[in-house]
């Protein structure tokens, strides 16, 4: 019987070069962290006073309204951020529930029934689409797209008005959370097209030649090879979007009526977003009335957070399955 | 068909070793681990200055991992670790304090892939050692023709050491990489499967180029072809895994290992019953 | 022998007859959706569409289905139902184009080049005053955002690529976690971390600073895919020949992934070169042409369009539209450089 010696330790010194990179590359990688940190401590700092003074009605109140005397000193305050943080997740359900399907045929088409020169082109306009200032979605959306979706409104709020969300109690369709939300889905379907089209490009060939040669239709062979590898990239982008869309700002601002009182009529022309009451109030806040923005940001910011972390649970926990 | 013997032994004699190259690479009771698994068990070698050393076995035997430890390239895998020791001019490559980076100036490498630097001509390809090791020459374009001449790369590309690397072909481009190991002049040079990405073409242009450095170096080639180490190598040294760790089974003289193996399971692994 | 007789083929191409076929069922769809919605009570574009489509898949669904099987109807129908969804997809981005090209076109005149806004105001008629304010505003602001982010960026992507050190999950979570900053959030930041404590004064650095953490995540996580196709052998080849980490990474890794960077870095910049919020924060946009960074208000694109578009007169919204023309065709001048270099990404 041989015995097997134990193993050497190996010692490797690096050059000093190398130590001084190592260092440089990981501070530069670290930076992340620092700013994502950096991020939360200013904004709590700024903000935590009127968080503490408002407790948990900072989030379940819908009030926001602050007064002053003629010497500028408050006389009366409360902040509520609730009206916003309904319409934020409201606005952004409705841009992913349009979003998806779009995006999900999109992606298809792009990877399985496009010919090939035509798929060239649209991956570079989908991408050219994600580049696209979000002023010019809002521009857009507020003359070009908004007649057209308040019809689509009134048709949904016709024939589907017994479903609580699309009822209305005023019969106001311009500038909904609807519209808002359809906006935005414009906004994310490149988003999550090229999420969904990468995941699904790199389905195993092998596995799709086996099931054509089962003699699977195209619709088959996708259904039961391209989907089931691909959903939880799918989920991971639709999350992203999600979160894109929960952060937009200046889009939302131009289309939709922001109004402090909470509303789940998706369709009813009044709603909020946080990201938008931030550029609402700011230009007439004054240090008070921002410390209250500064702590509406950080919900905002931590909203945003709660979302990736998310989409990052679900993408590695069912990423292993179906593949 | 020849056996592999007659082609063993239809080389020409060889001198005896040259020391003047110094007194060579030796491993001493080289073990390996990749993390828990035991790859590589209690192998020592003693690789003559100015010979060729052909290591040969079926996949998973442990030679890669084997020529990896002689360069300390084993250590880039995670969770790797070794036992024994390496000796380069008696001299222990993995003691402390020892510089790494001159180890692998002194102990060059050809990978199974040919790999020249997509971002680099050929001319400076060659030449990259030099400036990745930041060594001086004094004659850049007398030691890029020098190379290239031994690597058996200089006519066919003379006249284009401004075209990228990867404008050659597959056997041009390993031979590229030959002649890039050789500008550090190291003393010894490990070949990972040179040949099993090229035709058999290429291969023979390789083999040749192999037979000529080891006038002035000693070169250790692992390799799956087992006509191919009956041609190029002195020595011939056969690893072999029983589903435990590699083992060195049977060290000897080329010839000896193609016409009377000691080992039965060197005998059947040549004459072809397996592997 | 020869051969002169055998003809290439390809039969399982759709031949002219199975053509015909699908261009009269196109056609008699397209007829049959006009007559339909202008007898029912659908209207609309809305009402085309939708009717179009319906009676497309369902007419290709009843072909597939006689010549073949329920199974055939069904992937017809789909691949109906599947390039519609693309339509969608593709639709609007054919609509914003149209609308800027047609609503700016008229406010694009020389003289908006070479004048700022300070002698005009948003609701002037458009021969007055201009937007060279805001495009050397925009640029300026890139430009240090650009200094500042693609060091941080790169250096986080070789910490993922080169390093891989015990870091590495966290921080791919954090640079993802980063790209999803709301830029409001960066503005605030900038507005709590350095306007308020230190400088109390909004200038293009402030501006240069937000956009900077919004730069940042895009040029790591693209740097990151660009070195990760760096074959791992290159790295091995560089060391064995006794190269340093450090050197085999400056002068063998980098530079093969040199074209793909530069993509990283075009991207990141198109990512922030139309962010309007956080400069609304912390600019101060001014109306004339301010070549110091540092001092005073700065004007930029995103700026003067919001500015425009807001002062609600139809000369202003002119403006915006201009304005938003000038911005779109930097941004697909500076994608498709981004295009050309990242086709030859890495160049072997």
């Amino acid at each position: 019987m041989q015995t097997v010696p134990a193993p050497r330790e190996i010692t490797t010194e690096p050059r000093r070069s190398d130590k001084v990179f190592r260092r440089v590359v990981t501070a530069g990688g670290l930076s992340s962290l620092g700013i994502l940190g950096l991020i939360t401590v200013f904004l709590g700092y700024r903000g935590s006073g009127i968080i503490f003074e408002q407790g948990f009605s900072f989030i379940t109140s819908a009030d926001w309204t602050v007064s002053y005397d003629e010497s500028g000193e408050v006389v009366e305050s409360s902040f509520g951020l609730a009206a916003m943080l309904v319409g934020t997740i409201l606005s952004a359900l409705v841009a992913v529930v349009v979003a998806v399907p779009v995006s999900v045929a999109m992606a298809l088409f792009l990877n399985f029934y496009s010919p090939p020169s035509l798929r060239k082109f649209l991956i570079a306009i989908i991408d050219l689409m994600a580049a696209f200032p979000s002023l010019l979605f809002g521009l857009w959306g507020f003359l070009v797209l908004m007649p057209s979706v308040e019809y689509w409104a009134k048709l949904l709020n016709k024939y589907l008005g017994f479903i609580p969300i699309f009822d209305v109690d005023v019969y106001i369709f311009t500038r909904s959370p609807f519209i808002a939300g359809v906006v935005l889905a414009i906004m994310i379907i490149p988003i999550i097209t090229s999420v969904s089209r990468e995941v699904f490009s790199q389905t195993p060939l092998d596995r799709i030649q086996a099931a054509f040669a089962l003699g699977a239709t195209r619709w088959s062979m996708i259904k039961a090879v391209v989907i089931p590898y691909g959903r939880s990239g799918v989920i991971g982008g639709a999350m992203l979007g999600l979160g894109r869309a929960m952060g937009e700002t200046v889009a939302v601002y131009t289309v939709l009526n922001i109004v402090f009182q909470v509303n789940w009529q998706i369709l009813l022309g009044a709603g909020g977003n946080v990201a938008s009451l931030i550029i609402l109030r700011f230009g007439e806040a004054n240090l008070y009335e921002i410390d209250a923005l500064m702590a509406a940001g950080l919900a905002l910011f931590m909203l945003t957070l709660l979302v990736n972390g998310l989409a990052d649970f679900i993408v590695k926990r069912t990423g292993k399955s179906g593949r | 068909m020849s056996s592999l013997s007659d082609v063993a032994n239809a080389k020409a004699p060889r001198t005896g070793p040259n020391r003047a190259l110094g007194t060579g690479l030796e491993a001493r009771g080289v073990h390996a681990w990749f993390t828990k698994h035991h790859a590589l068990a209690d192998v020592s070698l003693d690789f003559a200055p100015g010979s060729v050393t052909a290591l040969i076995g079926p996949s998973g035997c442990g030679k890669s991992t084997f020529i990896r430890t002689l360069n300390r390239m084993h250590e880039f895998i995670p969770g790797a670790a070794m036992a024994g020791e390496v000796l380069l001019d008696g001299k222990d490559v993995y003691a402390p304090g020892i510089d790494v980076t001159k180890i692998r100036l002194q102990i060059g490498m050809v990978f199974q892939k040919p790999n020249p630097f997509p971002s680099m001509t050929i001319g400076e390809n060659v030449l990259s050692g030099l400036k990745l090791a930041q060594l001086k020459t004094e004659n850049k374009d007398d030691l890029m023709e020098e190379c290239l001449e031994r690597a058996g790369l200089w006519k066919e590309v003379k006249d284009r050491l401004g075209a990228h690397g990867g404008s050659l072909s597959g056997g041009q481009q390993q031979r590229l990489c030959i002649a890039r190991a050789l500008a550090v002049s190291p003393q010894v040079l490990l070949m990972d499967e040179p040949c099993s990405a090229l035709d058999p073409g290429s291969t023979l242009r390789i083999e040749e180029t192999i037979r000529q450095l080891s006038e002035t170096m000693t070169i250790v080639i692992v390799t799956h072809n087992m006509q191919q180490a009956a041609r190029v190598s002195d020595y011939t040294a056969f690893f072999l895994s029983d589903g435990g760790p590699g083992q060195m089974v049977e060290y000897a003289p080329t010839t000896e290992i193609f016409s009377r193996p000691k080992d039965k399971r060197t005998e059947d692994y040549v004459t072809g019953r397996f592997g | 022998m020869s051969y002169e007789n055998v003809k290439p083929r390809s039969p399982w191409k759709a031949s002219k007859k199975d053509r015909l076929i699908n261009a009269s069922i196109f056609l008699a769809t397209l007829v049959f959706s006009f007559v339909f919605v202008l007898i029912s009570p659908l209207s609309g574009k809305l009402g085309y569409f939708v009717t179009f489509f319906v009676t497309y898949a369902l007419a290709n669904a009843a072909l597939s289905f006689k010549r073949y099987s329920v199974k055939a109807a069904k992937d017809s129908a789909i691949q109906v139902l599947i390039v519609c969804g693309s339509l969608l997809a593709v639709l609007p981005i054919a609509s914003i184009v149209f609308t800027v090209i047609s609503k700016g076109y008229k406010g694009i005149q020389p003289h908006i080049f070479v004048e700022d806004m300070s002698l005009a105001t948003a609701t002037d008629p458009i021969s007055n005053g201009g937007l060279l304010h805001a495009i050397t505003g925009t640029l300026t602001m890139v430009a240090i955002a650009m200094v500042l982010s693609v060091p941080l960026g790169i250096l986080t992507a070789l910490y993922l690529t080169e390093i891989r050190g015990r870091f590495s999950r966290p921080i791919r979570f954090l640079v993802q976690a980063m790209s999803g900053v709301p830029s409001v959030v960066a503005g605030l930041f900038i507005l709590s971390a350095v306007i308020y404590p230190i400088t109390k004064a909004n200038s293009g650095f402030m501006g240069s600073l937000a956009l900077t953490i919004l730069m940042i995540p895009t040029v790591a996580r693209t740097s990151e895919e660009v070195l990760k196709l760096i074959p791992e052998d290159l790295r091995e080849a560089g060391t064995a020949l006794g190269g340093t980490q450090w050197r085999t990474v400056a002068m063998i890794v980098v530079p093969a992934a040199r074209s793909g960077l530069i993509t990283a870095v075009i991207l990141g910049v198109a990512r922030i070169i139309g962010e309007t919020a956080p400069l609304l924060l912390v600019t101060g946009g001014g109306d004339k042409v301010n070549p110091n960074p540092f001092d005073g208000a700065m004007g930029s694109l995103p700026y003067y369009i919001w500015k425009s578009f807001g002062s609600g007169s139809e000369d202003g919204i002119t403006r915006a539209w201009a304005g938003l023309l000038v911005l779109l065709v930097i941004i697909i001048i500076l994608f498709s450089l981004a295009r050309l270099l990242s086709s030859r990404k890495v160049s072997r």
